[in-house]
């Protein structure tokens, strides 16, 4: 008997040797993608070099007007002197330190997701975000715990852009959630009101919205009574992106197979129950990516708040751009450029975030 | 977007229809403690945030000004900045008590709209810009020239109407957006840019090399850009009105920001009167304190002060006083006599 002893099997040996054939095998293997590599190349080689001078060497980083217009590049300086406009708006200097807590409050909240496994971590998530938005409010307005009252007019620049942005995303989950159920519930009445208002808000522009709730709407109200423009935008977003949502929870809705919901029903769960803890968890994660769609699109369209007077981001960056302490052609291509960074950012976070998040409930379910 | 102006008219008319706003804006301001003031959410000159978060212009000084003749600081003032949509309605809403905002005063909108203007502000029109070595120096040499314009505007009406009167013919180059028109000009796909005056002054510091560039002395259009208030409280009316005049008229007595409390015991009666000396009705007439006018100017100003700080030579929209002068001086800015 004798023991034959296998070698472990090799890896076929590496045919690239060296930097040389690494460029030979990846860059130029035949003449059709050696020349895509050459043309590559070359405008790799125009346009890279110009854009570090314009964003680095050749920008104005500090002084004012005339700097940026002796300069041949960016005129950051522009952004520098007005960061603290373009982060917090018109909102008093004294009382910066209640947006950062704000903003403090909401990356809290999103880091209860990444949380492992605790006690009761459902509610503590579910209560987070409902305490979110009374916790900043609270905190950017002031008023009921003895903080000076800011009044939304002085509200402006990234913060309100993440304001616009986390309440229509916090207020249209649920709209579309209920709207979704009402879609396909079995009551005529509820049905029919939710498909109107559905399809009535997706056939009209986000744009014609926000022009009803800041122009239409005070005509309809009674004298005297007159709503905050802020409020009025906010919830015009919510409702907007609501009849969205629920077209995409629709479709994590119709994905469940009916045995599930038949098992719920056939456990003694009522309506409530199963949808709660049968249905929509799993409808849920399912249209996760949708989700998180509809969401970039929120951060996106709240640039739209534009028109009706409010200063978001890019609101507040147009203004900066036409005061004529920095009217230079340097200025608005750098605004323009900051704002898009910002919005960028903010948008590549959430999408990160939203990938990390599928991967995590995901689990089990992988394709 | 041809809907919004549509729907923001019938809007306003649905207002002025039912034309129910309060008579008692004075109070309501004084109660209030602050003016709610509609502005331009940014133009150059007039309405702007500086670099602090203040809001300062041109516009800006009439809301500061009134502010300061009737609740006696002219710091408390709530700017609303306007789109051009909702501009009207949120004066007859209520939402603002004046609005102050390069709003050209025209027939439909003192009338069917539901507006009273103050006194014009600022006198615009439309202008021509071209380039330096085209040797150009009148609208009226630019026979057969390429004109950039913005499509479906007044500009581009006022525009055809001033060539075919004058029997010249050109070519329009015609874009959606006031920014697409100046970049096509500032690459050279036009002779012409043609827009209203303030406008232009402005926007030839955000083109490649301002230098190059020249305004023609023509201006083909009128508009007067006037603060305005809501019809039904003429009380109110009368203030906003006379704190306009009451800068002009500083200006030709020569009151200024810095003179204006040694003025206050001038020798000449009308300016004694004007700035509430002892004995001095204008307080009364207008319903506030005979010191009105003095805390106006003092905290903002006589208008030939506000146009240089703001819009003026000096600053970097370097725009002539020409209509906007004195009459004196051959202008068009004259203010009623405080008598």
């Amino acid at each position: 008997m004798t023991d034959t002893l296998t070698p472990p099997p090799l890896k076929a040996p590496s045919t690239v040797i060296g930097p040389l054939d690494w460029i030979r095998k990846n860059l130029f293997p035949d003449w059709r993608q050696g020349l895509l590599t050459i043309v590559v190349l070359w405008l790799l080689v125009r346009t890279v070099p110009p854009l570090i001078d314009w964003l680095f060497l050749d920008a104005a980083w500090a002084g004012d007007r005339d700097d940026c217009v002796a300069a041949s590049g960016a005129c950051w300086a522009f952004v520098n002197a007005r960061w603290g406009q373009f982060i917090y708006g018109f909102y008093p200097v004294e009382h910066r330190w209640r947006v950062d807590l704000s903003m403090l409050t909401l990356v809290a909240s999103i880091a209860v997701l990444f949380l492992p496994r605790v006690a009761h971590k459902g509610w503590i998530i579910t209560g987070s975000f409902v305490a979110l938005p009374v916790i900043c409010f609270a905190l950017l307005h002031g008023g009921p715990i003895g903080l000076e009252i800011v009044p939304t007019d002085r509200w402006g620049g990234f913060m309100l852009t993440l304001v616009v942005a986390v309440a229509g995303m916090l207020g249209a989950l649920p709209i579309g959630i209920l709207l979704a159920l009402g879609r396909r519930s079995q009551m005529p009445a509820i049905r029919i009101f939710c498909v109107t208002f559905i399809e009535l808000f997706r056939a009209v522009p986000l744009i014609t919205v926000l022009f009803m709730a800041s122009v239409m709407l005070p005509l309809f109200m009674p004298q005297g009574f007159s709503m905050d423009k802020l409020l009025r935008a906010l919830i015009g977003v919510a409702l907007f992106n609501g009849a969205l949502m629920a077209e995409v929870v629709r479709g994590g809705l119709q994905a469940i197979p009916k045995g599930q919901f038949e098992a719920a029903t056939a456990s003694g769960m009522g309506y409530w129950k199963m949808m709660i803890f049968v249905v929509l968890p799993q409808a849920l994660r399912t249209v996760i990516p949708g989700l998180v769609n509809t969401y970039v699109a929120i951060i996106k369209d709240t640039t739209l708040v534009l028109i009706i007077g409010l200063f978001d981001l890019l609101g507040i960056v147009q203004a900066g751009i036409a005061s004529s302490d920095w009217l230079a052609p340097s200025v608005t291509t750098s605004g323009y450029v900051f704002a898009g960074f910002g919005f960028w950012a903010l948008c590549f976070s959430l999408s990160r975030y939203s990938m990390y998040l599928e991967g995590k409930l995901n689990t089990g379910r992988q394709r | 977007m041809k809907i919004y102006p549509i729907l923001t008219t019938a809007a306003a008319l649905a207002v002025a229809a039912g034309g129910a706003v309060s008579a008692q804006t004075l109070e309501e301001v004084r109660e209030r403690g602050h003016l709610n003031c509609g502005v331009s959410p940014g133009v150059t000159g007039f309405s702007n945030p500086d670099d602090e978060g203040n809001w300062s212009g041109f516009d800006v000084e009439v809301c500061r000004a009134v502010a300061a003749a009737v609740l006696e600081d002219a710091d408390a003032v709530r700017y609303t900045p306007l789109s051009n949509t909702e501009r009207f309605t949120a004066l007859q809403s209520g939402e603002i008590d004046m609005l102050s905002r390069t709003t050209t005063r025209t027939l439909n909108r003192d009338t069917a709209l539901g507006l009273n203007f103050a006194p014009v502000m600022f006198y615009d029109g439309q202008g021509f810009m071209v380039r330096q070595d085209m040797g150009v120096s009148s609208v009226l040499e630019l026979d057969g020239a390429t004109v950039c314009t913005s499509a479906g505007s007044t500009t581009e009406l006022n525009l055809a109407d001033y060539f075919e009167a004058n029997g010249m013919s050109y070519e329009p180059v015609r874009f959606d957006r006031a920014d697409e028109v100046l970049a096509a000009y500032d690459a050279g796909r036009c002779d012409v840019y043609t827009s209203d005056r303030s406008g232009l002054a402005a926007r030839r510091l955000v083109m490649t090399n301002p230098a190059e560039h020249v305004m023609l002395p023509e201006t083909i259009s009128k508009e007067p850009l006037a603060p305005a208030v809501r019809h039904g409280d003429d009380q109110w009316f009368d203030i906003v009105t006379w704190t306009v005049y009451a800068l002009i008229e500083a200006e030709e007595y020569g009151v200024t920001q810095g003179n204006v409390d040694e003025m206050a015991n001038s020798e000449n009666p009308n300016i004694a009167r004007m700035l509430g000396a002892e004995g001095s009705p204008v307080g009364e007439w207008i319903g506030l304190d005979n010191k009105w006018v003095h805390r106006a100017i003092a905290a903002v100003g006589n208008y030939g002060e506000i146009f240089e700080r703001h819009v003026g030579p000096n600053t970097p929209l370097e725009i002539e006083r020409g209509m906007n002068a004195l009459h004196t001086n051959g202008g068009l800015q004259y203010a009623m006599p405080f008598k």
